[in-house]
């Protein structure tokens, strides 16, 4: 498995955008699964992103229903798209897959929050997207470490051996 | 497959240093071990290895997560024992797989 060629990756940086359950929890496994490697995390939120590290919206997020090819009934049959518009249907599909995943031991976000900055990870909210949908640190997670330009971001991600994943 | 002797005992490991067999272990062994990790053992180390053992021997799975809810550490107290990679290095030291878990 180890390659002489290849030296450690010592530093991700993770940029998510986006606000559905599968976008959030990408971020959030890829930047524990980091810090669990004793690698430099750091985590931006931007855009719709930003719910997963806002207060009200962190522990509601929705996996969509419509305009989802991947979306399956559980046992695998087709999942017909009208039947994602019926009031309550997200809300429900969302519901059981953080149940399902509780399963596995995939905390809620903001515990997930927790476990990355417990071991040292980094988390930051985008200013232009603050700007955008209105939002004042106060409404986001104590996790938070700070509010940063793109530049200010792109600052923090130098060094060798880093990367810059977008999810 | 290989051999690497801690503490007098010839211990059967695999390539990544983790033990094939967790009936070799000894309190010795793990303080061997973690002296190759650079640490020293406490009495909450040996605690937080106590701890993965049973949980690995009756067969659950091993996560960050379930540590932080041992009652033993949190979280931030757990990288604190084992800086670094602290899943890979307290299951190194406790004689038990090498955790394949993501979380």
């Amino acid at each position: 498995m180890e390659n002489k060629n290849e030296t450690p990756l010592k530093k991700v940086c993770i940029i998510c955008a986006k606000g559905s359950i599968e976008d959030v929890y990408a971020t959030l496994v890829m930047g524990n699964g980091a810090v669990m490697e004793g690698i430099e995390t750091k985590l931006f939120f931007t855009f719709f992103g930003l719910d997963a590290i806002t207060k009200k919206q962190m522990n509601k997020l929705h996996t969509a229903t419509v305009g989802n090819p991947a979306m399956r009934m559980p046992g695998g049959l087709p999942f017909p798209s009208i039947l994602g518009m019926l009031p309550g249907v997200e809300a429900g599909v969302s519901a059981m897959m953080m149940k399902e995943m509780d399963k596995l031991d995939i905390p809620p976000v903001d515990e997930f929050l927790d476990m990355i900055t417990a071991g040292g990870g980094e988390i930051y909210a985008c200013k232009l997207a603050m700007d955008m949908f209105k939002l004042e640190k106060e409404h986001l997670s104590e996790h938070v470490k700070d509010v940063l330009t793109i530049g200010d971001f792109y600052g923090m991600c130098g060094g060798e051996n880093t990367q810059i994943i977008f999810t | 497959m290989a051999t690497k002797n801690i503490a007098g005992v010839n211990l059967d490991v695999t390539e990544e240093g983790y033990m094939n067999d967790s009936s070799q272990w000894t309190k010795e062994v793990a303080a061997g071990i973690a002296k190759e990790e650079g640490l020293e053992l406490t009495d909450k180390h040996y605690e937080l290895i106590e701890f993965i053992r049973n949980k690995v021997k009756s067969g659950e799975g091993l996560t960050i997560r379930s540590i932080g809810k041992s009652g033993i550490v949190d979280i931030k107290a757990f990288y604190q024992l084992f800086p670094g990679a602290p899943l890979k290095k307290a299951t190194k030291i406790s004689g038990v797989p090498k955790p394949a878990s993501c979380i």
